[in-house]
Order: C-alpha cells, then sequence, then structure tokens
C-alpha cells in the first residue's frame, strides 16, 4: 500500500514558502507514492492548486483533513501546536525542526508516537547527503535575496559606468562570512558589477571566495577559525581586535555591507559597532542576514529596515519568503532526494533505515522515541588545514629545450663512457669506418635538435613521416638488385640476391607510398 | 650519372629529409614538410636507380617490386581509420625491420660486397651485418606483437615469463657467441648457420619484449620500434658505406628515442622498467584496493539530458579525451556537440594528456579527423592550470590521465605521473562504460569526489543523446 505524503498550508506568520511543488510532485509519484496538497498552499509562491493537479496530487481542502489523511506531511516552518495537534498518531514528519531550540515541541512529537526527520539536523559533513541539504539551498536564495535588498536600498549603480551623462563609479560591496549564504551573495554581488570584498575567520574559504570574483580580506592575526562541521567558532580577544579594526576600516571605504555570521548555538557576534555605521557614508546600506539571531550590527532591529545615521540597515528575517518561488523549488527538491533515499525500493513504502549515517541523523524521533541528537558521524570533515598541497609534479617541459638537465653524477659517468667508447673506435677502427661513424653521431644530434621541435599534436604525423624516410632502406636492396660486375670472378649467387632485394624494395616501397601518402592525409586535416 | 652526382643528390636528399622533420614544428609549415620528404626520397632512389651501382638489368624488377609494394602502401592508406593508426604504424616499422633483414642476408651471400677489403674493414663490416640483422629482426617480430596488441588479435596483459630476465641475458650471450662464430667463419654457408640462429633468437627477443609489455605502456614501444627500424636504416648504411642511409636511419632513430622519453616522462615512469615490462593489465578489473587507499564517496550517475543540462550553462568547458573516444568513434559527435556550444559563445577547449590513445599524438589526429580547429586543442601544460576557472570538464572515455590519485596518494602505482586535473573545475563529467579500473589498474578516486558526475554507457551513443538534448 503506497503512502501518502502531504502537503499542508503554511502557518507561520509571513512564511510564504511550500514544502513541495508541481514538479517534483511527478517526480515523488514516480516513487510510488500518492501526493495530497491542501488547498492554496501554493499560492503564496505562484503554484495554484490547478497546477499540482496537473501534476497529479490531490487537493484536500482544509488542514485538518489534510493531516489526517498524510502518512508523511512534508513541511518548512518548524510546526504549531495546533499542527501538531492534527497529526495522525504514529505518522512521518519531514521538515525544519531545530530539535535544541523547541524541546516542548519535540515532547508533544513523541507523545504521538511520530517519526520525525529534521531537514535541520542533516549530517552536512557527509557528502552524499548535500543533494538533501536543505539549509544550504535556503541560504544560497537568502544570500542572493540579500544583495536584491542592499540593491534596492541603495541609490547607486551595482557597475561602474562611463557614459554620455558622466562617470558613474562601481560600488563597493564588503561581505562578512563568507559561508553558503555568504558566497551566493558574493557572486550575486560581483554579477551585478560590483567590486567585492569578503571576509571569513576561516582561513580556507579564501580560494572559493576569489573563484567567485570577490577578494579575500584578511584579518592580520594568525589563528585557525574553523570550529569543525563546517562552521565557524568563538575567536580570542588578540583576533577579534584585529577583526574589528579591519571592519572599521572597510566600514569606511564601502557602499555596502551583507553580514552573514553566525556561530551554531550562540547569538550572532556583534561585528558592526554603532561607530562604524556611523563612519559609513550617507546612502549606504547594511543587510543583516544574522538579524534573526541578533543580528551582527549592534543597530538592527530584526524583522525591520530602519535609516540610522544616514545609513539603512536591512534586518529582514524572511529573506527566503521574499524569493518563495525559488526558495519552495530548490527545498521541494532536497525533500525529493530524501524521498529517494527513504524508499529506495521506489514502491512508495518508506524505510527509515538508522544504520545509515544520513539517515540517522536527520532522525530526531523514531516511532516515538527521542533519537536525538545523533552520534556524530564517523566520517570527519577534511582536515581544516591540508598540507600545502603537494609540490605540481614534473616542471613544465617546453619542447625545444631539449630534456631535464641531468645531475653532475650522471652527467660525468656519461662523459666517461663515452670517451672510453670513441677511444676504443679510435684505437681499433679503419679510417672508412670513422668517416661514416662522423656522419652518423652528428646526425644524430641534428636529429635530436629538430625533432625536439616537433609540436606534441603532430607526433603521430611525425611517426608515420619518419617510418615513410626510414623506407630509405630501400637504396640498400637497390644497389644489390643488379650491380655492375665488378670483375671478380667470385660466383654470385644472383637469383637469391635477386629475390631477396625485390622483396626488400616491395616491402619498403609499401611504407614508403604508404607512409607519405597517409602522412599526407593526417596533416590535411589539422586545421585552424 | 656519376658517382659524384649520385653523393650530390643524396646530400640533397639528407637536407630535404632534415627539413621535412623540421616542417612539423607547427601545423601550418607541416604539409610542406611531407612535402620535402616525398621529394627527399623521389631523389634518392632516383638517384640510385639511375646512378653507378644499378645497371639496366635490374630496372625492370625495381619496377615491379614499386609498383606492387607502392599500389599496398596507397591502398592501406586510404582505407585506414584514423582510430587504427597506432596500427598501422606498428606494421609498417615490421616492414622496415623486414627489410633491413634481407637487405643484411642479401648483402652477406654478395661476395662481391666484401671484394677489396682489409682483414679489420672485413671484421667491421661481417659486425655491421650482424648487427643490422639483430636490430632488423627484433623490430620486426616486436612491432608485429605490437600491431596485434594494438588492434586486439593478441591481448593486451603482459606475458610475464617467469626468469625472463634471466632468458633475455641468455639471448643476448648466445647472440655475442654467435657472433664471435660468424667473424671466424670460413665460408658463407657456415656463417650463415650462426646467423641464422642470431635471427632466430632476435625474432624471439623481440616477441618476448613487446609480450611483456602492459597496454598502458603501448605508446611507448610504439615510439620504441619507431626508433628502433632507424637504428636499423643506420646499420645498413654502415654495411653499404652509405652515408645517406646513415644519417636518415639516424635522424628516424634519435626521433623515436625522443619520443618514447618524452612519453616515459609523461607517465613518470623509468624507460628501463617500461622495457622490462609488467606494467599494466589489459583487463577491466578493479585491483582489490589495498584496505586505506579505498576511496570514499559516493558516485553520482548523471543522464545524457543532465549533462546537456550542465553543458548548456557552462561557459568554460574543457574536454579531455581518451582511448575510449577512440575506440567509441565518437569523435565526430564531440565535434558536433563543441560546434554547438561555440556558436552559443561557450568556451570549448580539448585537453590531451601526451600518452592518450595508444601512440603519441593519437588524440591530436582523432580530433583532426573530425575538423576540430587545432587552435582550441591543447597540450596538457597548456590548460592545466585553467581547471579552477572551468564550468565543466568532461572527460571521454579517459581514466589514468585523470586520476588525482596520482598527485595524492603516494603508494599508488601511478603516483608522480602528470595528470589532468579535472577534479579542480566546478563539475567534471566522466563518460565511461563501467566503473572498471583503466590500463594501469588502478582505482580512481575522482569518480567519488562530490563535484564528480558520471555517464556511464558508449561514448558515442551518449554523446549523441547528449547533442540532441542540446539542441532541443
Amino acid at each position: 500500500m503506497p503512502l501518502k505524503i502531504g502537503v499542508p498550508r503554511e502557518t507561520a506568520a509571513g512564511e510564504k514558502r511550500v514544502a513541495t511543488v508541481p514538479e517534483v510532485v511527478e517526480k515523488l509519484i514516480k516513487l510510488g507514492f500518492t501526493v495530497a496538497v491542501e488547498s492554496s498552499a501554493g499560492d503564496a509562491a505562484n503554484f495554484s492548486d490547478d497546477t499540482y493537479r496537473a501534476a497529479g496530487a490531490e487537493i484536500i481542502e482544509g488542514a485538518a483533513k489534510l493531516w489526517a489523511a498524510s502518512d508523511i506531511v512534508f513541511k518548512v516552518s518548524v510546526p504549531t501546536t495546533e499542527e501538531v495537534g492534527l497529526m495522525r498518531e504514529g505518522g512521518h514528519l519531514i521538515g525544519f525542526i531545530w530539535p535544541a531550540q523547541n524541546p516542548e515541541l519535540m515532547q508533544q512529537l513523541a507523545a504521538k508516537k511520530a517519526t520525525v526527520l529534521a531537514i535541520d539536523c542533516l549530517p552536512r559533513m557527509l557528502s552524499r547527503a548535500q543533494k538533501m541539504d536543505a539549509l544550504t539551498s535556503q541560504a544560497g536564495v537568502a544570500g542572493y535575496r540579500a544583495v536584491i535588498e542592499a540593491a534596492n536600498a541603495f541609490g547607486r549603480f551595482f557597475n561602474g559606468q562611463i557614459t554620455a551623462a558622466g562617470k558613474v563609479p562601481p560600488a563597493k560591496v564588503f561581505i562578512a562570512g563568507a559561508g553558503v549564504a555568504g558566497l551566493a551573495a558574493i557572486g550575486t554581488a560581483a554579477g551585478l558589477g560590483a567590486i567585492v570584498r569578503a571576509n571569513d575567520t576561516r582561513a580556507e574559504v579564501a580560494d572559493q571566495v576569489k573563484s567567485l570574483g570577490g577578494e579575500f580580506v584578511k584579518v592580520e592575526f594568525e589563528e585557525e577559525g574553523s570550529g569543525g562541521g563546517g562552521y565557524a567558532k568563538v575567536m580570542s580577544e588578540g583576533f577579534q581586535q584585529a577583526q574589528r579594526e579591519m571592519y572599521a576600516k572597510q566600514a569606511k571605504e564601502v557602499d555596502i555591507i551583507i553580514t552573514t555570521a553566525l556561530i551554531p548555538g550562540k547569538p550572532a557576534p556583534k561585528l558592526i559597532t554603532a561607530e562604524m555605521v556611523q563612519s559609513m557614508k550617507p546612502g549606504s546600506v547594511i543587510v543583516d542576514m544574522a538579524a534573526e539571531r541578533g543580528g551582527n550590527c549592534e543597530l538592527t532591529e530584526p524583522g525591520q529596515a530602519v535609516v540610522k545615521h544616514g545609513v539603512t540597515i536591512v534586518g529582514y528575517s524572511d529573506l527566503n519568503s521574499r524569493l518563495a518561488k525559488q526558495s519552495s523549488t530548490l527545498y521541494a527538491t532536497n525533500l525529493f532526494r530524501l524521498s529517494e533515499e527513504l524508499c529506495k525500493t521506489k514502491d512508495g513504502i518508506i524505510n527509515v533505515n538508522m544504520d545509515d549515517d544520513a539517515i540517522r541523523g536527520l532522525t530526531v524521533i523514531k516511532d516515538g522515541a527521542v533519537t536525538w541528537p545523533a552520534p556524530a558521524p564517523k566520517l570527519p570533515a577534511a582536515p581544516a588545514k591540508p598540507a600545502a598541497a603537494k609540490a605540481a609534479p614534473a616542471p613544465a617541459h617546453g619542447h625545444g629545450g631539449g630534456g631535464a638537465p641531468a645531475s653532475g653524477g650522471k652527467t660525468a659517468v656519461i662523459f666517461g663512457v663515452a670517451a672510453l667508447l670513441f677511444l676504443f673506435i679510435g684505437a681499433y677502427a679503419p679510417a672508412a669506418f670513422l668517416g661514416h661513424f662522423t656522419v652518423f653521431v652528428l646526425a644524430c644530434f641534428v636529429g635530436y635538435m629538430v625533432v625536439w621541435n616537433v609540436t606534441p599534436a603532430l607526433h603521430t604525423p611525425l611517426m608515420s613521416v619518419t617510418n615513410a624516410i626510414s623506407s630509405i632502406i630501400a637504396i640498400g636492396a637497390l644497389v644489390q638488385i643488379a650491380p655492375p660486375l665488378m670483375g671478380s670472378d667470385v660466383a654470385r649467387p644472383d637469383d637469391w640476391i635477386r629475390w631477396l632485394a625485390v622483396a626488400g624494395i616491395a616491402l619498403t616501397a609499401v611504407n614508403m607510398f604508404g607512409g607519405f601518402a597517409v602522412t599526407q592525409r593526417m596533416l590535411a586535416m589539422f586545421r585552424k | 650519372m656519376s658517382a659524384s652526382l649520385a653523393t650530390v643528390s643524396y646530400i640533397g636528399a639528407t637536407i630535404l629529409f632534415i627539413l621535412s622533420l623540421g616542417g612539423l614544428s607547427s601545423p601550418e609549415s607541416s604539409r610542406r614538410g611531407n612535402l620535402y620528404g616525398m621529394i627527399g626520397m623521389t631523389l634518392a632512389v632516383l638517384a640510385t636507380v639511375f646512378g653507378p651501382r644499378v645497371t639496366m638489368a635490374g630496372i625492370p624488377w625495381i619496377i615491379v617490386a614499386m609498383v606492387v609494394g607502392g599500389s599496398v602502401g596507397i591502398y592501406a592508406s586510404r582505407v585506414v581509420k584514423m582510430t587504427q593508426m597506432p596500427e598501422l604504424v606498428a606494421l609498417m616499422h615490421s616492414l622496415v625491420g623486414l627489410a633491413a633483414c634481407l637487405v643484411g642476408f642479401a648483402n652477406y651471400i654478395d661476395p662481391a660486397a666484401a671484394v677489396g677489403l682489409t682483414s679489420a674493414e672485413k671484421a667491421i663490416h661481417e659486425i655491421e651485418i650482424y648487427i643490422g640483422i639483430l636490430i632488423g629482426a627484433v623490430t620486426f617480430s616486436g612491432s608485429i606483437i605490437a600491431f596485434g596488441k594494438l588492434s586486439g588479435k593478441i591481448g593486451g596483459k603482459p606475458l610475464l615469463l617467469p626468469a625472463r630476465h634471466w632468458l633475455n641475458l641468455a639471448g643476448l650471450l648466445v647472440v655475442i657467441w654467435f657472433g664471435g662464430v660468424f667473424l671466424h667463419a670460413e665460408t658463407i654457408s657456415s656463417g650463415m648457420i650462426a646467423l641464422t640462429v642470431m635471427t632466430v633468437i632476435a625474432l624471439l627477443f623481440g616477441i618476448h619484449m613487446v609480450m611483456a609489455i602492459g597496454g598502458a605502456d603501448m605508446p611507448v614501444v610504439v615510439s620504441m620500434l619507431n626508433s628502433y627500424s632507424g637504428w636499423a636504416a643506420a646499420a645498413t648504411g654502415f654495411m653499404l658505406n652509405n652515408d645517406l642511409l646513415i644519417v636518415t636511419g639516424a635522424l628516424v632513430g634519435s626521433s623515436g628515442a625522443i619520443l618514447s622519453y618524452i612519453m616515459c616522462r609523461a607517465m613518470n615512469r623509468n624507460f628501463i622498467s617500461v622495457i622490462a615490462g609488467g606494467f599494466g593489465t589489459g583487463g577491466g578489473t578493479v585491483v582489490a584496493p589495498s584496505g586505506d587507499a579505498q576511496p570514499t564517496g559516493e558516485v553520482v550517475a548523471v543522464s545524457a539530458a543532465e549533462t546537456a543540462e550542465l553543458l548548456r550553462e557552462a561557459r568554460n568547458v574543457i574536454i579531455v579525451p581518451g582511448y575510449g573516444m577512440a575506440v567509441a568513434q565518437a569523435q565526430h559527435t564531440v565535434y558536433e556537440i563543441t560546434q554547438h556550444l561555440r556558436e552559443k559563445g561557450v568556451n570549448v577547449r580539448f585537453g590531451i594528456h601526451p600518452v592518450a590513445g595508444r601512440m603519441p599524438g593519437h588524440m591530436n589526429v582523432l580530433l583532426a579527423e573530425a575538423k576540430v580547429p587545432y587552435d582550441i586543442v591543447l597540450e596538457m601544460d597548456e590548460l592545466n592550470e585553467d581547471f579552477p576557472d572551468t564550468d565543466v570538464a568532461m572527460v571521454i572515455g579517459a581514466n589514468d590521465i585523470v586520476n588525482p590519485a596520482a598527485q595524492d596518494d603516494p603508494n599508488s602505482p601511478i603516483a608522480g605521473m602528470p595528470v589532468l586535473e579535472v577534479w579542480k573545475a566546478k563539475t567534471s563529467i566522466v563518460m565511461k562504460r563501467s566503473m572498471a579500473s583503466g590500463y594501469a589498474g588502478v582505482d580512481n578516486p575522482l569518480f567519488y569526489k562530490e563535484n564528480n558526475r558520471m555517464l556511464f554507457g558508449d561514448a558515442k551513443k551518449m554523446l549523441e543523446e547528449v547533442f540532441v538534448a542540446l539542441k532541443s
């Protein structure tokens, strides 16, 4: 009997997201589930009931009926007490729970004998869990929206322009904290043409900042700030001092500051003081993405945009709902990937496999028993400070430069052997041989010099042309086929020699004609 | 034609051959280079035929032999597929080796060749014959085996006889001993026995040598045999007192030697260890990884449609082709995709590892055949630093040359081999038939990286699907 997934309308104030979208409904049905959606659940995110119906979902009027009909409920925001009350005994719930902050909710859910998967408890360092990482997908959307909010409140262009009406300098944006949201903000701001700078206590993100077009501003103080699990930790007093100085300096220079700094389980660090805000140019903008957790700026008022000292301070905590369609689509996909993991048999029956690291981490209540917090996953994060990347292998080898220089000792040995060899040849070989030997040695060097200049792209034609040229051995056969009589009276086995020579000529002729022809054919293909 | 005129023509031919190789320094001048080679060869042959050493009685024979051999050669060059180039080249090497043997034997049984030589000169002449036939025979049998391996008629697995180094050493000693016998032989027929025994041993040695070399090392073998065919020609030149042969042989020999050196370095392998053989399997089974070396993570498979999606959204794409592209004959489809993407303004380039394929430059020829402009086909060193700025790196049928273990894992059999750093791209897509390991028999941690996607299936079929999805 396939299970029914129910998607209620979100009831939290200001929440515009919805836990699944029509596109994903189709995929869920392919997994074997049936899907029910509460009437007008997707309205705020621009998904009408009709589109859900077209995707194969059943539309149910009223939350009570939906909760009662569903085996599994997909939600976005933390469920309210009323919603838990509607929940079916022994049902499944997937969504944001934040068990540490909501102990009462946990108790209520446990009393319902529910199985609850908290998407916020996903072990994020597990690489295969990334496709289900809703925190990341939502933070990315929020980072994008933060830049859009900043642009909205900012009175100028982001990109520099030189127009007939005068020159416009580019906006300077400073982003504090280069996590997922910060990186998304960097990419978005850089995309709009601003000059972007960013800072993070974790030095290893510098490359990521640069890769998105930002400039990494370092705090002039040596301390590693990676607190494990991809989060930052609280830093020492000395570091904080240096960091404040750097922020103060940036505040005077930039037009826009976007702060994203969060430390797990603690209020957001106060990075931007009132004096810093005062020192900013009038018309500047601060977007405080940590507003919900107290804010990174002292003057932030959570949930509102205020103007203080001529600076607009945006403290919205609903950035995701301000981009509800995008947030919902990504979130729905995260939940779909999770459903795939739960239902590997594709028959619409889920299996909460507690031996699976990812599922174990997500499951905060199993059949009414609280299983949160999960033991730390066995897999540690990559070491924060990896040993300096191994030296690049093999120095770049230009051709034409000859081979790598051999070590001194090796060279001496080679020269010694060569000298002995030459001594031997000089002592015993007749004069006629030496003439040929000279030619041979010089030709080897000419060949060496010439061939190093051949571009690697033409190595195959080089082989086929040298092949054709080596059929010069035909000359050896040619001179034997019918030489003029040398006046010797020794009986010459003419027939034998002739047949050997004819065979030799025929064989080399294959090479001679074939080699040049195939080289020609290949070279004709190389074109610009 | 007088002897001096013939010699001058030989000098002209020598210069033309050098210019011919020099012309290959860039694709623009290469066609002219090939033309120089043809003119040089024609000049050399005509100067010989009409020179003092050939009488009119030989001309009909020469014409018949040339016509027969030439038509076979031209026919072969017309019908050969570009993917079969390594086989053709190996086969042609064997012909040079065989011809060197025949010329050596003919020279030995020709009493006129040794008339008027002092005893020291005669000894040297005989050594030249002996060495010429030796190299020729090794080249011949070795190339035949290489041809068999390349065309799949013989398995790629190295054949490792017990005590194979001792066998080779014993063979060498026997060859030297018979060399002594040969030098002291009173009559031609008694010398013939020593010569024949040596030839048989040389043939066996050539077979044994190439049989012991694994499939991964084929580019080295092919270039090494290329070198041998040159040395065989040079030895024949010494035997016949012919400077043209010596020079040409030396040119070819050093060219092949340099190629072997480049190939060895590209695999971070010692030339001696390649020749000693035993590396790389011909099969496709994963060698049981040693405990901790097991790559962790999950392999993420994608469909052709998703691949097309990734490509469509990319701005910088690097395609890394390997032998799998050659096997599947996928180069034309690759180019159609390339062209489509380039029209959309995507910067598509090709990254070629020196040992991609089965002979030096193999991939370049295949891409050229598919009309890929050569200025977007770059060497490993030219674009290896660009991977971090690349959105999609698409690996088509290559494995060992993109294996991060070569850099990260000092215990890997391919540690230290220069590789294309595709894992530094934002996304890498590996097209492969299965999860089997490459020729080196090493598991590839790339497949388990987070930003890697696998597209399983025959390269050509999958690429065609990708192309259809791209166009729609």
